[in-house]
């Protein structure tokens, strides 16, 4: 944990709104920053490494305006996530909205099964995620509103020969967020599942090949356009889903000859 | 500081009682005034502050307290000692105005003073120190306090007076709970002979006639006036008065079985009050609206005089349940300003003038009579004061700007401002309406009973941290 520069004194009646990004210094956690930031929201920047948050806070806190505070937090150490939180809500007068972003994808060769390398998936992309959104859902039930984002993947739709960890660790995140909407929508609270395709961030690198891929900012927008319409699930861009509709619907005898 | 965090279902949405504020909070509801010791060591070690709040009718702030900690005071609603030949109760904090009447009425004593509702706490009344309709004669509540006790933060508990710790006792009443918390409150109440009183109703054109006239029957045991925020030119100001006195028990019966207020009003259900409103609630609607209570007034009503039960007379704001959900989902906030008799009609006309010119005109607008007191945060003068409502614009920024306008208007006026009713003040403009001694002052009296800085709220942080 880091402390934060205070937030600036606000004209009363015309409260700015707050998020919290977590997984928030390089692709979709940064771009999703810089975009909120341009939306009006003063958010809470969350990473393991602190250098490119601070960066990400410098490039966004000009003019003597907050728009980013970041705190280093590495989403494994879990008993640390409720006072974080609490300091989170503390720090910034409340929280409107919640983006759990943080995931990663080690390069793993098709016949390898490499213990680490699956507990760090389940622990950042998965463990982490149900820890962060659960602490954030009982805030959010308490005060009777506020958004949840989640970033799977259509990775998550079915398990694959490429890299099973990573599928298993997506489709638990997943259907962990199809839960909390059934818990939460009850209580005025959207939770939006969002599958994005192949984005050029560090992760991609790692990805035996691509196609289709959009920019970090793309992928960010498409968030937006999804939050703003309260949507429940979106892939992005548009057409994974209409890409993995088919793919769901191949059928096993089929599925398990092929090697994508 | 490491230490285990608080349970995430204490977190509440709270707001303030205009529902224009919306905040988040770890809300915790002591049973008893010894839970607040533990209370207190809790959030020191949280690192989270405490604001206090009891019924939430402040208009502004003072009961927010964004992102920390709330305690809910409503619990502590024990009547600890009556004495119905002495008029003299000793109660918990949380007991309400309403408790109160309904506790002693009956006995034939009053709360000396009341605001226009009686779902306030006793303990939010002494924080913000309130006034009635009988400012004039009677003061604020705090000058019919006999004593209270309190729970500091620094862990001490102390029993303040005017003769036993009067600093504290000067303090604390319209302290606005930033140095301690009540745990008992001693009042004397004052003796009635009937539950009704004779109140008369007249209106006058302008503005020069209402200040007029309320200076005149300052010397009535209650005075009001209602202003047409609407009205222009000659009209502005314009408006109705009602003067009230207390009666002897042969002129009205001494008990009426029932206190209670009407459940109907002209024969309509109250309930289905607030829908029926809400069309009128915009700028030209409530033009209309003033325009036909002042007219209606002034040909059929004046100076008509009758009897009325001093609940009904004193809870106007009661009479309609949720009432100020009709101003929308962005809610109302109040601007209520304190000026010295002499500069009142200048200052009164450039505010109201200045409010219609922005498009923002006043929806309910109160004046009443004022005398000075020597409460450390004491928004009294020798003078009057203007309550105005306003509609929150779905930009709210237009009424910030405005208020922050009226605010200079008022101050140069000699004016002063009121904690239960702010919610925009700038910290600059508190410090010129309090001045430099009197916030230094609070800040060495914080720094004794608070060291740690555990009591605060919105409305600290906005106007009074330094």
């Amino acid at each position: 944990m880091t402390n934060s520069t205070p937030l600036p004194s606000e004209a009363p009646l015309t409260r700015r709104k707050r998020a919290a990004v977590v997984g928030a210094s390089s692709g979709i956690g940064a771009a999703l920053v810089r975009r909120l930031a341009a939306e009006g929201y003063v958010v809470a920047a969350l990473s393991r490494t602190a250098e490119p948050l601070h960066a990400l806070a410098n490039e966004l806190n000009v003019g003597g305006e907050t728009r980013a505070i970041p705190y280093a937090h590495d989403v494994t150490q879990l008993e640390q996530i409720p006072a974080l939180l609490q300091q989170l809500v503390k720090e910034m007068g409340g929280l409107d909205l919640f983006v759990y972003c943080a995931g990663v994808m080690p390069k793993v060769e098709i016949n390898e099964f490499d213990l680490q390398k699956d507990q760090d998936m389940l622990a950042v992309n998965l463990s982490g995620g149900i820890a962060w959104l659960g602490q954030v859902a009982a805030l959010f039930q308490g005060q009777g509103s506020g958004h949840i984002v989640g970033i799977s993947s259509v990775a998550g739709d079915r398990g694959r020969v490429l890299n099973p960890a990573y599928n298993a660790s997506k489709a638990g995140l997943d259907t962990y967020l199809e839960a909390l909407r059934n818990r939460l929508s009850r209580h005025g609270i959207t939770v939006l599942t969002v599958r994005p395709g192949f984005v050029d961030t560090q992760i991609l690198s790692n990805a035996p090949r691509s196609f289709g891929v959009i920019s970090p900012q793309q992928c960010a927008a498409g968030i937006w356009k999804a939050i703003k319409a309260h949507k429940q699930v979106v892939y992005v861009p548009w057409w994974w889903r209409w890409l993995m509709l088919a793919v769901r619907n191949v059928p096993s005898f089929i599925f398990r000859r092929l090697s994508f | 500081m490491s230490t285990a965090p608080l349970p995430l279902h204490n977190i509440s949405r709270l707001e303030n009682f205009g529902h224009s504020l919306k905040r988040v909070a770890y809300v915790f509801r002591p049973e008893h005034t010894d839970e607040l010791p533990a209370l207190f060591e809790q959030a020191g070690r949280a690192g989270l502050t405490i604001g206090l709040r009891g019924a939430g009718r402040s208009y502004g702030d003072a009961a927010l307290n964004a992102g920390h900690i709330v305690l809910d005071l409503r619990g502590l609603t024990r009547i600890l000692d009556w004495d119905a030949d002495t008029g003299i109760i000793r109660a918990e904090p949380g007991v309400t105005i309403e408790q109160l009447w309904r506790h002693a009425l009956p006995q034939g004593w009053w709360p000396p003073v009341v605001p226009g509702t009686m779902f306030p706490t006793l303990g939010g009344c002494l924080a913000a120190n309130i006034h009635g309709k009988n400012n004039w004669q009677a003061g604020p509540i705090g000058e019919h306090v006999l004593a209270f006790e309190a729970a500091l933060p620094n862990g001490q508990q102390v029993t303040c007076s005017p003769q036993q710790n009067s600093e504290l006792f000067y303090s604390m009443i319209s302290g606005m709970g930033l140095l301690g918390v009540f745990t008992s409150i001693t009042l004397q109440l004052k003796k009635v002979h009937s539950t009704h009183v004779r109140v008369t109703g007249w209106t006058q054109p302008n503005l020069a006639g209402m200040l007029a006239e309320v200076d005149a029957n300052k010397d009535e045991d209650y005075i009001v006036g209602w202003l047409d925020g609407c009205a222009r030119g000659s009209a502005l100001g314009r408006g109705q008065l009602h003067r009230a006195t207390y009666v002897h028990a042969d002129e009205a019966p001494p008990t009426r079985s029932n206190l209670d207020l009407p459940a109907s009003i002209m024969g309509i259900p109250k309930a289905i009050l607030p829908p029926l409103m809400a069309p009128f609630v915009n700028n030209f609607g409530v033009g209309l609206v003033n325009f036909a209570k002042y007219t209606a007034n002034r040909v059929l009503e004046n100076h008509k005089s009758y009897l009325q039960s001093l609940v009904e007379f004193n809870f106007l704001l009661d009479y309609i349940p949720g009432w100020e959900r009709i101003y929308g989902r962005n809610g109302l906030v109040q601007h209520q300003s304190f000026i010295p008799a002499a500069a009142a009609e200048s200052v009164y006309r450039e505010v109201l003038q200045l409010a219609q010119r922005r498009g923002l005109p006043p929806y309910l607008s109160v004046l009443k009579r004022h005398r000075p007191d020597k409460f450390l945060l004491s928004h009294a003068v020798d003078g009057y004061s203007l309550a105005l409502d306003f509609r929150v614009p779905s930009d709210p920024a237009r009424l910030v700007a405005l208020a922050a306008e009226l605010d200079a208007i008022v101050l140069a006026g000699g004016g002063r401002f009121y904690f239960a009713k702010d919610g925009m003040l700038s910290a600059e403009h508190t410090q010129q309406f309090l001045g430099a001694a009197t916030l230094a002052k609070l800040s060495e009296l914080k720094h004794q009973t608070d060291p740690q800085h555990l009591l605060q709220h919105d409305l600290f942080r906005r106007a009074l941290a330094s």
